[in-house]
C-alpha cells in the first residue's frame, strides 16, 4: 500500500466519527431551521437550511477577510480547546474555560491599559501572562478542592464561571473602570494590543494559539509530567503503582487548563476587543467543549476542530444578515455534535461503519461523577 | 480587645437584625427557593435510581421557554389564566421528554452522564435562544403574563410566629406553594412505598434487584422522566409565576445550585428542599438588605458591601459547601454507573 | 429415599465461555426432595457456573434440566424463583443501607392501598420464617450493621420467602465463623426437615462431610465422582478434587539459600470491606529461594501481597528487606530498595491498556534516567524506552506486532509477559509473584516458571503466591498454607505432599 493511502486510511480512522458526527448534525439542524421556519414571518422554506449554510461556508471562506475573521475566531478556540482537551486526558471536565477565560482577559485588560504607553515589545508578553496567571488561579481552585476534597469539577467551575462574572464586575465597577466611557470599561491598552501581522485583524495571538497547540503535545507526549497525566487519566491504579501522585497531577492539571483558559482570554482582548466589560465573553467558552470533544482531545485534532468552529461563528453573522436564520443555530450544530459524538454507536449504523477492532476506548472513561463511578464512553461492540 | 467586642456586636445585630427582617425574608426566601429545590428533587430521584443528571439547568432553560412560549401565543385567543395554566403543563411535558432523552443516552445507550448532561445544557441554549430570536423578539408584543400569587389577609399575617410561615407558604403563586407539598410526597414515596423501594435498590445495588426479577433499566427510565418533569415545573415558574418574561440563559446557574442542595440534603426531598432554602436564603439577603437597611454600623458595613459580592454568593457558598460536605455524604452507592446486564450467552 | 423422580435433573450441561475456557463439559446431576446435596470442587471447577445455569444468570451451550420429571427452561432468575428455586450467592445480593424486611420483600413487596409499603407485615412474616428456621432477626436492622452470618441469613429469609424448594448456596461458608457455620448448618438441616433441598457448593471437605447426605465432586469441568459422606472420607475427597493431573513438572533443581532478605512480622490488615483479613501474620524469605505460598483464594494472600508492596496500609506488624524498615514506605521507595510485583489483576495495577508495549515496559521508572532525562529530568528519552522494549520483549519472548503496538492488544499470556519482563529487573532483592499465570496458554506457562527460576538462581528472593497447587507445588522450595488470614502450615519441599496440603488448604488443620 502506497504511503499516500496508508496515511489517508490512519486518518480517516481517526477523524471519521468527527467528521461523519458534524455532518450528522448539520443534517438534523437542517430540521430543525426547516421546522421552524414554519413559525416565522417569511413562512415555510424548505431550502432555508441550503441557504443558510452557504452564506455561513461564504462568511468563514468566501473572502480574503473570511478567511482571516475564520483564523481570528479560531485563536482563542484553539486554546480553550485545548485547554478542556488537557483536563480530559487526566480524566477531568473542566467546564470553567468561560470563568478562566474572564479572569484572563480582565488581568490582560487592566494590566494591558497600565502599560498602555510601554514599548510593545514588553507590554504585550506581561499582558499575556497577566491572563495566563489570572486563568491558571481560577483553574487551580477547583483542581486543588477535587484533589483534596473530591469536589466535583464540573459544579465547582460552574460556579466560578458564575462568580467570577459578579466578582470582576465589583472589580471592575469599583476599581478598574477607565474615566470618559459611557459603559464600565477598562482603559485603551495602547501598545499592549497583539501587533497584527496581516491585514487588518490578524495578529500574532494565531500564530501563537498554533504554537501551543504543539507545545501543548510536547507536553503531553514527551515529558514525564504529561505521562503523569495521561497515566492518571487512563488507569489511576496502575499510576499510583508507578509511583505517581493523583493528587498532585489532578491540581497540575486543573491549573493547566485554567492557564490554557485565560490565554485564550487574553488573546482575545488583546488582538481583538481591546478592553473588558461585561459580556466580552461571547461564545468561546462553551465552544472550547464542543472544540475538545470533537478534537478527540488530542492537540492537532482540537487544532482542526478549532478552524471549523471558529469558520462557524466567523460565518454566522453573514448568515443571519442574509437568511435571518438566528445565529444561534451553532449552538444548537453544536449540541447535536456532542450527542453525536457522544453516541457514536448511532452514527456508526447511519453510515454504516463498522467498528474497528479493537476497540480501546479514548473517549472513554473522560469523567467520574462524585461517587467515583466513571462511565466509559463510547459503547464497545 | 476592642476590635473582638466591636466584632461580636456586630454578629449580635446582625443576629438580631435578621430575626426582626424575618417575616419580610421568609417569602423572598422560598419563592427564590422553588426553582432550586424543584431542580435538586429533581436530581434526587435521578441520582436515588443510580442517574447523573447535571443537564438540569438546560431542561429548567428549554422547560421556562417552551412554556413561556406557550402562554405567550395562546394568552390573546383563549385568556390569560387558560394559557399560563396550559403553558405549565406545556413546561412540564418539555421537561418530561427532555428526561427521556437524558434516559436513553445513560441507560441504553450508556454514554458517559456527564457529557449527556453538558450536551442538554448547551443544546437548550442554543435552542431556546435560536427559537426566542427567530420567534419571539421579533413579534416585540407583550408577555405571557404572569400568575397571579395568592395573598393572605393581614390580619393571618400579622399571627406572632405562625403568621410569618403562613405567610411564607401562602403568599406565593401555585407552583411555590405546591413545593412544600411535592417535598412531603417525594420524602414519603421515597421511603414507604413500593416505587421508593425498589428505586433505592436500583441506585444503590442495581444487581441485587436485577436477581429478584426488578427490572433496572424501566426502573431508571421511569425515574428519570419522572425527575426531570419537576425540572420542567422549576422551568414553568421561572417565566409563568416570576418574571412573565423570557431572557436567554435567564436560568443563571440555578440548576447547579441545585445539584449541590441535592448533595447538601444527602439525597433526601426534604434536605434537598432545607438546600434549597439555604441557597434561597444567601440569595435573599442581598435583596432585603437595599430594601431594609439596618441600623447603625451594621447598616452601613452591610450597605457598603458591594451588590456584585450578595449576587456571588450563591454560586461562593455552593462552592464552599460542595468542598466541605460532599466527601463526606455519600451518594447512592451505584450513583453514575451505567448498568449492564450480565450476558447470558 | 422416595421412588418420585428427583426434584431436580440437570444432564448433559455443556457451557464454554467466549474467552475458550470449558466451563462445565457434560456435567450431569440429580438432586431429591428433602436432600442436602454437595458440590464439592476447586476455585474454577465449574460449580458456580453450573449454578448460574440453575438460576438462569448463564445460558447453557447444551444440556436439559427437568424438575419433578419435567423439562424446564429457565431463562433469567424471575423465572428460577417461579420454579421454586432460590440462591444465595458468593457475594451477598444485598442492599446495605436498607433493612432486613426491605432486602427479603424487593420485587414481592407487601403493600397497603397499591403502593404503600407494609413494612410491619413484612417484618412478621420475615419473625415468623426465622423463627422457623431456628433463629432469631430484628427485620428493622440495617444490613450493614449486621455481621456476616447473619447477613446470610437474611439471604436465605429471602429465598424462603420467595417459597423456594431448592436452595443453592454458592460457598457458603467462606466468610462464616466457625460458630456460625454451625448455626447455619442447624438452619439447613430445618430446612430439609420441612421438605426443601439444599444445593450446597464447597471446597471444604470437613464441613461437606458434616452436613451433605450426597457428594458430587467436579474437577476442571467434569464430574469426577459421586458419594454418600459414609462410603468416604476428607483423603479420598481430597484426592478426587485436586487429582493427580499432570502437571508441567519444571525442574527446579536445587536451591541455596542464603540470607534471609524479607522479614514480616505479625502482619495485621483489613480488607476492602474493613473486615480484618490477616490475623497476625510472619513470613521470611531468604536470597535465592521460592517461597510459595498455598491457600484457597480469599483467605488473605491478596492482602498479604498488597501490604507488602505497599498497596495496602497495614494495621500492625513490620516488614523488614534486608534490615531496613519498609513498613510505612511508599510503593516508590520499596522499588528502589530491590522489590518487585506482578499483579495478579494485572489490567489493574500492573498494565495501562491503550498504553504501548514500550510504554508499559518503562512505566515503573518513567522518570529515570535512561528513560527521562533533559531539561531537569522531564523529557522523555524515546530512544532508550525503545532499545529496552526491543530488548525485554526479545528476551521474554513477547510476541506482540511491535513495541509500539497498544499492550491491550496482545494475548493475555503475553501481557503478562510483558509485566514479567518489567519486574524482572537485574538487581532485584525481592520478587512477588502473585496469580502470576492466571489465564495464561501452556507455553507461556512454562516460560515464566523458566524465568522464576532463572532468577532464584541468580540470589533472588522470590515470594509466590497462587490458588493453583500443581504451580506451589512445582516452583516453590518451601511451602507455606494460608487459611483465614493465618499461616497455618510450613512444609519443606521434600516434604510437600499433595493430599497433606490440599487438606490444610480446605480445612485449615482444624480437628474438632
Amino acid at each position: 500500500m502506497s504511503w499516500a493511502r496508508r496515511t489517508f486510511r490512519q486518518a480517516w480512522r481517526v477523524a471519521s466519527i468527527p467528521l461523519l458526527a458534524t455532518l450528522l448534525a448539520f443534517i438534523v439542524a437542517a430540521g430543525v431551521v426547516i421546522l421552524s421556519s414554519a413559525f416565522t414571518s417569511t413562512g415555510f422554506d424548505l431550502f432555508l437550511p441550503l441557504a443558510a449554510y452557504a452564506s455561513l461556508l461564504v462568511g468563514a471562506f468566501g473572502s480574503g477577510n473570511g478567511m482571516v475573521n475564520t483564523l481570528v475566531a479560531a485563536a482563542p478556540l484553539v486554546l480553550g480547546g485545548l485547554a478542556v482537551g488537557i483536563g480530559f486526558k487526566a480524566g477531568l471536565f473542566n467546564i470553567g474555560v468561560p470563568g478562566q477565560f474572564l479572569v484572563g482577559a480582565f488581568a490582560a485588560a487592566v494590566v494591558g491599559s497600565a502599560l498602555a504607553s510601554a514599548p510593545t515589545v514588553i507590554a504585550a508578553p506581561l499582558a499575556m501572562l497577566a491572563g495566563a496567571a489570572g486563568g491558571a488561579a481560577f483553574g487551580f481552585i477547583p483542581g486543588f478542592l477535587k484533589a483534596r476534597t473530591g469536589a466535583h469539577e464540573v459544579v465547582t467551575t460552574i460556579m466560578l464561571n458564575n462568580a467570577a462574572f459578579y466578582l470582576l464586575g465589583w472589580v471592575l465597577t469599583d476599581f478598574a473602570r477607565a474615566p470618559g466611557f459611557s459603559f464600565s470599561r477598562t482603559g485603551e491598552i495602547g501598545n499592549s494590543a497583539l501587533p497584527v501581522l496581516v491585514g487588518r485583524n490578524l495578529h500574532i495571538g494565531i500564530p501563537l494559539a498554533f504554537l501551543t497547540v504543539f507545545a501543548v503535545r510536547w507536553l503531553l507526549d514527551r515529558t514525564t509530567i504529561g505521562f503523569e497525566i495521561r497515566t492518571v487519566g487512563q488507569n489511576p491504579s496502575a499510576a499510583r503503582y508507578a509511583g505517581m501522585r493523583p493528587v498532585f497531577v489532578t491540581t497540575l492539571t486543573m491549573t493547566l487548563s485554567g492557564l490554557l483558559g485565560g490565554l485564550a482570554g487574553a488573546v482575545q482582548t488583546l488582538g481583538v476587543i481591546g478592553f473588558y466589560a461585561a459580556g466580552v465573553a461571547g461564545t468561546v467558552g462553551f465552544d472550547s467543549i464542543a472544540v475538545a470533544l470533537l478534537g478527540r482531545s488530542d492537540p492537532i485534532g482540537i487544532l482542526f476542530a478549532a478552524i471549523l468552529f471558529g469558520a462557524f461563528r466567523a460565518g454566522a453573522p453573514l448568515m443571519q444578515i442574509e437568511t435571518s436564520v438566528p445565529i444561534e443555530v451553532i449552538d444548537i450544530i453544536q449540541a447535536l455534535v456532542i450527542l453525536f459524538l457522544a453516541a457514536d454507536l448511532l452514527v456508526r449504523r447511519v453510515f454504516r461503519i463498522r467498528a474497528a477492532t479493537p476497540v480501546i476506548p479514548d473517549l472513554a472513561t473522560v469523567t467520574q461523577t462524585w461517587a467515583g463511578g466513571g462511565s466509559a464512553g463510547s459503547t464497545a461492540p | 480587645m476592642d476590635a473582638v467586642g466591636t466584632f461580636l456586636r456586630l454578629i449580635w445585630e446582625l443576629g438580631v437584625y435578621l430575626f426582626v427582617v424575618l417575616p419580610d425574608l421568609l417569602p423572598i426566601i422560598l419563592y427564590l427557593a422553588t426553582p432550586l429545590a424543584l431542580g435538586a428533587l429533581c436530581g434526587v430521584i435521578n441520582e436515588r435510581s443510580g442517574v447523573v443528571n447535571i443537564g438540569i439547568e438546560g431542561i429548567m432553560l428549554m422547560a421556562a421557554f417552551f412554556g413561556y412560549l406557550t402562554g405567550f401565543a395562546l394568552h390573546d385567543s383563549i385568556g390569560s389564566g387558560p394559557a399560563l395554566g396550559l403553558g405549565i403543563i406545556v413546561a412540564v411535558l418539555v421537561g418530561a421528554l427532555l428526561g427521556l432523552v437524558h434516559a436513553w443516552l445513560t441507560v441504553s445507550v450508556r454514554a458517559d452522564q456527564i457529557i449527556a448532561g453538558t450536551m442538554m445544557n448547551i443544546a437548550a441554549f442554543g435552542i431556546t435562544g435560536y427559537l426566542n430570536r427567530l420567534i419571539i423578539s421579533p413579534s416585540g408584543r407583550g408577555g405571557a403574563g404572569v400568575i397571579t400569587p395568592f395573598h393572605i389577609s393581614d390580619s393571618l399575617a400579622n399571627l406572632p410566629l405562625v403568621g410569618p410561615i403562613l405567610a411564607m407558604f401562602l403568599d406565593q403563586g401555585p407552583i411555590a406553594m405546591s413545593v412544600l407539598v411535592i417535598v412531603i410526597v417525594l420524602q414519603i414515596a421515597l421511603f414507604r412505598t413500593r416505587w421508593g423501594l425498589r428505586t433505592r435498590a436500583v441506585g444503590e445495588h442495581p444487581k441485587a434487584a436485577d436477581t429478584v426479577g426488578i427490572d433496572v433499566y424501566r426502573q431508571r427510565y421511569l425515574n428519570v422522566i419522572l425527575g426531570c418533569c419537576f425540572a420542567g415545573l422549576a422551568g414553568a415558574f421561572l417565566t409563568l409565576e416570576s418574571t412573565g418574561s423570557f431572557q436567554n440563559g435567564m436560568t443563571n446557574g440555578r440548576g447547579f445550585i441545585a445539584l449541590a442542595a441535592m448533595i447538601f440534603g444527602r439525597w433526601t426531598p426534604i434536605g434537598a428542599f432545607g438546600g434549597a432554602l439555604l441557597f434561597g436564603t444567601a440569595t435573599a439577603l442581598g435583596v432585603v438588605v437595599s430594601v431594609r437597611v439596618p441600623e447603625g454600623d451594621l447598616g452601613g458595613i452591610m450597605q457598603s458591601i458591594p451588590s456584585y459580592w450578595y449576587a456571588a454568593l450563591p454560586y461562593l457558598m455552593t462552592i464552599v459547601i460542595l468542598a466541605g460536605v460532599v466527601g463526606r455524604s455519600t451518594p447512592p452507592a451505584a450513583d453514575g454507573v451505567p448498568y449492564v446486564k450480565e450476558g447470558k450467552a | 429415599m422416595s421412588d418420585q423422580p428427583p426434584v431436580l435433573e440437570m444432564r448433559g450441561i455443556t457451557k464454554r465461555f467466549p474467552a475458550g475456557t470449558l466451563a462445565n463439559d457434560s456435567i450431569d446431576l440429580d438432586v431429591r426432595k428433602g436432600e442436602i446435596h454437595a458440590l464439592l470442587g476447586e476455585n474454577g471447577a465449574g460449580k458456580s457456573t453450573l449454578m448460574n445455569i440453575l438460576y438462569g444468570l448463564v445460558t447453557p451451550d447444551a444440556g436439559e434440566i427437568r424438575m419433578d420429571g419435567q423439562p424446564v427452561t429457565i431463562r433469567d432468575p424471575a423465572d428460577a424463583i417461579a420454579r421454586g428455586i432460590g440462591m444465595v450467592h458468593q457475594h451477598f445480593m444485598l442492599i446495605p443501607v436498607l433493612s432486613v424486611a426491605e432486602n427479603a420483600v424487593l420485587g414481592q413487596e407487601i403493600v397497603r392501598a397499591r403502593e404503600i409499603l407494609d413494612l410491619d407485615e413484612a417484618s412478621r412474616r420475615i419473625k415468623l420464617l426465622a423463627k422457623k428456621l431456628g433463629f432469631d432477626i430484628d427485620p428493622s436492622a440495617r444490613i450493614d450493621q449486621l455481621s456476616v452470618g447473619q447477613q446470610q441469613r437474611v439471604e436465605i429469609l429471602k429465598a424462603i420467602y420467595r417459597n423456594a424448594l431448592i436452595l443453592v448456596l454458592d460457598e457458603p461458608t467462606a466468610v462464616l465463623t466457625p460458630q456460625e457455620t454451625r448455626e447455619i448448618f442447624e438452619v439447613l438441616r430445618r430446612l430439609r426437615a420441612e421438605g426443601a433441598s439444599v444445593i450446597f457448593i464447597s471446597h471444604k471437605l470437613d464441613e461437606v462431610l458434616e452436613i451433605a447426605d450426597r457428594i458430587t465432586v467436579i474437577r476442571r469441568g467434569k464430574v469426577v465422582g459421586s458419594r454418600k459422606p459414609a462410603e468416604t472420607n476428607e483423603n479420598e475427597l481430597a484426592e478426587l478434587m485436586v487429582g493427580r493431573a499432570v502437571s508441567l513438572q519444571v525442574d527446579r533443581g536445587r536451591s541455596h539459600p542464603g540470607e534471609v532478605v524479607v522479614e514480616v512480622a505479625g502482619l495485621r490488615a483489613k480488607n476492602d470491606r474493613g473486615q480484618e483479613a490477616l490475623h497476625g501474620v510472619d513470613v521470611a524469605v531468604r536470597a535465592g529461594e521460592i517461597l510459595g505460598i498455598a491457600g484457597v483464594a480469599g483467605n488473605g494472600q491478596d492482602e498479604l501481597v498488597e501490604s507488602l508492596i505497599g498497596l495496602r496500609k497495614l494495621a500492625t506488624g513490620t516488614i523488614h528487606l534486608t534490615g531496613k524498615d519498609l513498613s510505612r514506605a511508599s510503593v516508590d521507595e520499596r522499588r528502589d530498595r530491590g522489590m518487585s510485583f506482578v499483579p495478579a489483576d494485572r489490567h489493574r495495577f500492573g498494565l495501562v491498556l491503550t498504553y504501548s508495549v514500550a510504554d508499559n515496559l518503562a512505566l515503573t521508572r518513567y522518570a529515570e534516567p535512561p528513560f527521562a532525562g533533559g531539561l531537569a529530568g522531564i523529557v522523555r528519552g524515546f530512544r532508550s524506552i525503545l532499545e529496552n522494549a526491543v530488548r525485554l520483549m526479545s528476551e521474554f519472548d513477547v510476541r506482540a506486532p511491535g513495541p509500539t503496538a497498544p499492550v491491550g492488544t496482545l494475548s493475555g499470556g503475553n501481557q503478562q509477559k510483558v509485566v514479567v519482563a518489567r519486574e524482572f529487573r537485574h538487581d532485584l532483592k525481592l520478587l512477588v509473584l502473585d496469580q502470576p499465570t492466571r489465564g495464561l496458554d501452556v507455553g507461556s506457562i512454562e516460560f515464566i516458571h523458566k524465568q522464576v527460576i532463572a532468577r532464584r538462581d541468580a540470589g533472588v528472593a522470590v515470594l509466590l503466591v497462587s490458588a493453583e497447587l500443581d504451580e506451589v507445588l512445582d516452583l516453590s522450595d518451601r511451602v507455606l498454607v494460608m487459611f483465614r488470614g493465618r499461616v497455618v502450615g510450613e512444609f519443606p519441599a521434600a516434604d510437600a505432599q499433595r493430599d497433606k496440603i490440599g487438606l490444610l488448604m480446605a480445612t485449615g488443620g482444624a480437628r474438632p
